[in-house]
């Protein structure tokens, strides 16, 4: 299809062709401005009050292609996934009333993860507003906690520059999703149309002045330390400021432990990586990070998976806090240097100041941590020889298989969290997860996503039964849109965490976790997606061999032990360095 | 330890606001005693004042969560020593009550004054800090108090001439921008 020449056809107005500025409605103008933005992809699903805009989306699909998701949630997770794989705003469209509050989800989880992500909702007509119109929903009120910034635009006039600003907010700074509502009348409205990017507002930095005297406060700290511990989080990623920070920590001989959102952000096999913080988490870095006396934290926000008992967090060490959004500093951990900036241009300000340093004995401390873990933990998980399968040795293939460079995009439980321990990541942006909400059934969604952001790579989806559960339909659009992703369920026929929890801490009371499931590989041949399904060890590695052969989507069904618990694990609230390794 | 603090809010003019910034109080289950907004000397430039009892940790966070908002320009957190402060009140009082006792000298010593008279009642305007208003009233009650009405606090910081001169820069560079704009 050609682009669309408004002066061509509209006739009606091809008059006023002297005037520069083309006259169009505002629906068009939305999707005009998207283009402007360089969006290539919307994940959306059309109702009433979004019509008029998906009629003008009609006219410009050769320039941006619209998945028609099964689920709004569906549409942010996918935009999620995209914005996190691809580092490009991820984009959803939705209607008024219960289209715009299915968003709800997607937005909370975007937000608490820091993805640039900008949802367009139709609204109803604005002389209809607050008087309980047919889907009408104050989604405004609804998603002002849950948004980095939203708008309702009532005036078709008002559109580009309202859409200009919500990718300015949404991509800046700490990135984060922006909702624009925009009411019918404003869709229909015609006006002459000019599109300026926004590079500025007058109340809002996004990114701090870098404070030089921080910088070398940071560095005497670290130029100082006998046991420092850098805490790799998110921000290094949307910064990008992974040959930085690993520059620091070979420069200065420094562990680097990873958040579960930095995950990816240094090779775990890099020799100054050692683990994952937090929960369950490596051994060394939660037991160490007690011994540690300069912390230095890089992009993170000191969650409570990763901290555990606060009081008793960091007991011996300086924190160092590197970190770009200034309500994070000093919110749950004081800073001794606080550094309010981008992690890139800190980490490299940071650097030249920083002492080359020799921490060999430190360095084996995790080392020795890491053997005890291996020897407890990991070698019956990752290579056992008998007994049901186990979720770890099915991550250690599929790392392996697929050279550890897929996109792993995981859901949220234990499928979860064995995924994220053992999976050996190798490039950035290559583990995409719901961190702070965990929302359950966020994979499926957020790999379509991740394929369609960066359909060069291979996306696998590890999800659990009951993940799984919650957003299936989404098939649907992988079938329908021909989204090459490969997912595989890790089924134990339980909600596996809940039911862990359950087992160490509800006195194996297994309330409501037990789950009778559905035929998994039936449900995926009937949207016409192959499958199948492994409960034997012996057959493991030739399906995962032949999910990866297979062009296009596939659906690997592994039934794995039913009660099995991820270890290590730190009880909730308790401090770090109680973590359990049985 | 929980006493009262005074937050102020510098905000552009924008639908919602109000809700944007109270809703972080919410969230913390900070309860708002007083809240006051009027547009400053600086055209399109809001200031809330809010009174709060809560700890000064607390506040800070809060703080920090509403300056984080895109169309906030600054927020701080006062103690009492900081700010000078003035809150006012209306006393409706039935017009008979000037005929009993000595009202007159009850409002010169007030600093209050008399707004309007009608037959029916009159209407007295004192200012001052919470506990002198509050007083007042029991002052009036002998005479028939009709009606009392307060309006929330109105701060000046005490320290604020920097922020203040940020501002009025930021409101120059925007009029020079807007009229390199208009002559392209």
């Amino acid at each position: 299809m050609q682009q669309k020449d408004v002066l061509q056809m509209k006739p009606e107005i091809a008059d006023k062709q002297l005037t520069a500025k083309p006259v169009i409605t505002g629906s068009e103008a939305v999707i005009r401005s998207l283009i402007e933005e360089g969006v290539d992809t919307i994940f959306g699903y059309p109702g009433g009050a979004i019509m008029p805009i998906y009629d003008a989306l009609y006219d410009f699909q050769d320039q941006v292609r619209h998945i028609l998701v099964r689920h709004e949630q569906g549409a942010t997770h996918a935009a999620q996934g995209y914005a996190r794989s691809s580092g490009r705003v991820g984009v959803a469209f939705a209607t008024s009333g219960p289209g715009a509050t299915n968003l709800v989800t997607g937005l909370a989880d975007a937000y608490m993860d820091s993805t640039p992500m900008v949802c367009v909702t139709g609204q109803v007509a604005a002389s209809l507003l607050g008087t309980d119109a047919f889907q009408e929903t104050d989604v405004i009120g609804i998603t002002m906690p849950i948004t980095k910034w939203n708008i309702q635009v009532t005036r078709a006039e008002d559109i580009p520059a309202a859409m200009a600003k919500a990718f300015y907010i949404a991509r800046s700074g700490r990135p984060g999703p922006v909702l624009v509502d925009i009411t019918k009348n404003a869709q229909f409205g015609e006006f002459e149309y000019s599109y300026k990017k926004c590079e500025y507002i007058r109340s809002y930095r996004p990114v701090p002045e870098l404070n030089q005297e921080a910088i070398t406060a940071a560095a005497a700290l670290i130029n100082s330390a006998k046991k420092p511990f850098i805490l790799c989080g998110h921000g290094v990623l949307l910064s990008g400021a992974e040959k930085e920070l690993i520059a620091l920590a070979e420069k200065a001989q420094i562990p680097v432990g990873s958040t579960l959102l930095g995950l990816s952000a240094v090779p775990v096999d890099h020799p100054m990586y050692v683990g994952l913080l937090g929960m369950h988490g490596n051994y060394g870095p939660n037991m160490l990070t007690g011994e540690a006396d300069v912390v230095i934290a890089v992009g993170m926000r000191f969650d409570d998976r990763v901290t555990g008992d606060v009081e008793s967090y960091v007991p011996n060490a300086k924190v160092i806090h590197i970190e770009i959004d200034a309500a994070e500093i000093n919110k749950i951990i004081k800073a001794d240097v606080a550094v309010h900036a981008d992690a890139k241009q800190a980490l490299a300000a940071l650097l030249p100041q920083v002492n080359q340093a020799d921490h060999t004995a430190w360095l084996q401390e995790f080392r020795d941590a890491d053997k005890k873990e291996y020897d407890k933990v990991q070698q019956a998980e990752l290579y056992p020889t008998e007994g049901e399968l186990k979720m770890a040795e099915v991550i250690r293939l599929i790392s392996e298989k697929t050279n550890r460079e897929a996109v792993l995009v995981t859901d949220v439980g234990q499928h979860q969290m064995v995924a994220s321990r053992y999976y050996r990541f190798k490039n950035p942006n290559t583990n995409i997860t719901s961190g702070g909400m965990g929302t359950m059934g966020f994979s499926l969604p957020a790999a379509m996503g991740a394929k369609t952001g960066t359909p060069e790579k291979e996306v696998v989806a590890i999800i659990g039964d009951g993940c799984f559960q919650m957003t299936l339909q989404e098939l649907g659009t992988i079938h329908q849109s021909q989204i090459g992703v490969k997912i595989v369920i890790l089924n134990n026929n339980f909600l596996g965490m809940v039911r862990q929890w359950q087992q160490l801490f509800f006195d194996k009371r297994y309330s409501s976790t037990e789950m009778v499931n559905p035929d998994f590989v039936q449900i995926a041949k009937g949207f016409y997606i192959p499958g199948q399904k492994v409960t034997a060890r012996e057959n493991i590695s030739a399906a995962i061999d032949e999910m990866l052969a297979h062009k296009g989507a596939y659906l690997l069904e592994v039934v794995v032990e039913k009660e099995d618990n991820v270890f290590p694990m730190v009880p909730a609230g308790a401090p770090v360095s109680s973590i359990r390794l049985e | 330890m929980q006493k009262e603090y005074t937050v102020t809010v510098y905000t552009e003019d924008r639908i919602g606001i109000t809700n944007r910034i109270t809703i972080i109080f919410t969230r913390r289950g900070i309860n708002i005693t007083s809240l006051t907004t009027a547009e400053t000397e600086i055209p399109g430039v809001y200031k809330f004042i809010i009174t709060v009892m809560s700890t000064r940790e607390k506040l800070d966070k809060v703080v920090g969560q509403i300056e984080r908002l895109i169309e906030i320009h600054r927020a701080f957190v006062h103690e009492e020593e900081e700010v000078v402060y003035q809150e006012l009140a209306l006393y409706k009082i039935s017009t008979k009550a000037l005929h009993t006792g000595d009202i007159e000298r009850l409002i010169r010593e007030n600093n209050a004054r008399i707004l309007t008279i009608t037959a029916d009642y009159f209407v007295i305007e004192k200012t001052g800090h919470q506990e002198e208003l509050t007083a007042f009233i029991k002052q009036l009650e002998p005479y028939g108090l009709i009606e009392y009405s307060k309006s929330g606090r109105v701060a000046i910081v005490k320290w604020s001439r920097r922020f203040h001169e940020h501002l009025k820069e930021l409101q120059q560079a925007e009029s020079i921008k807007q009229k390199a704009e208009s002559i392209h």
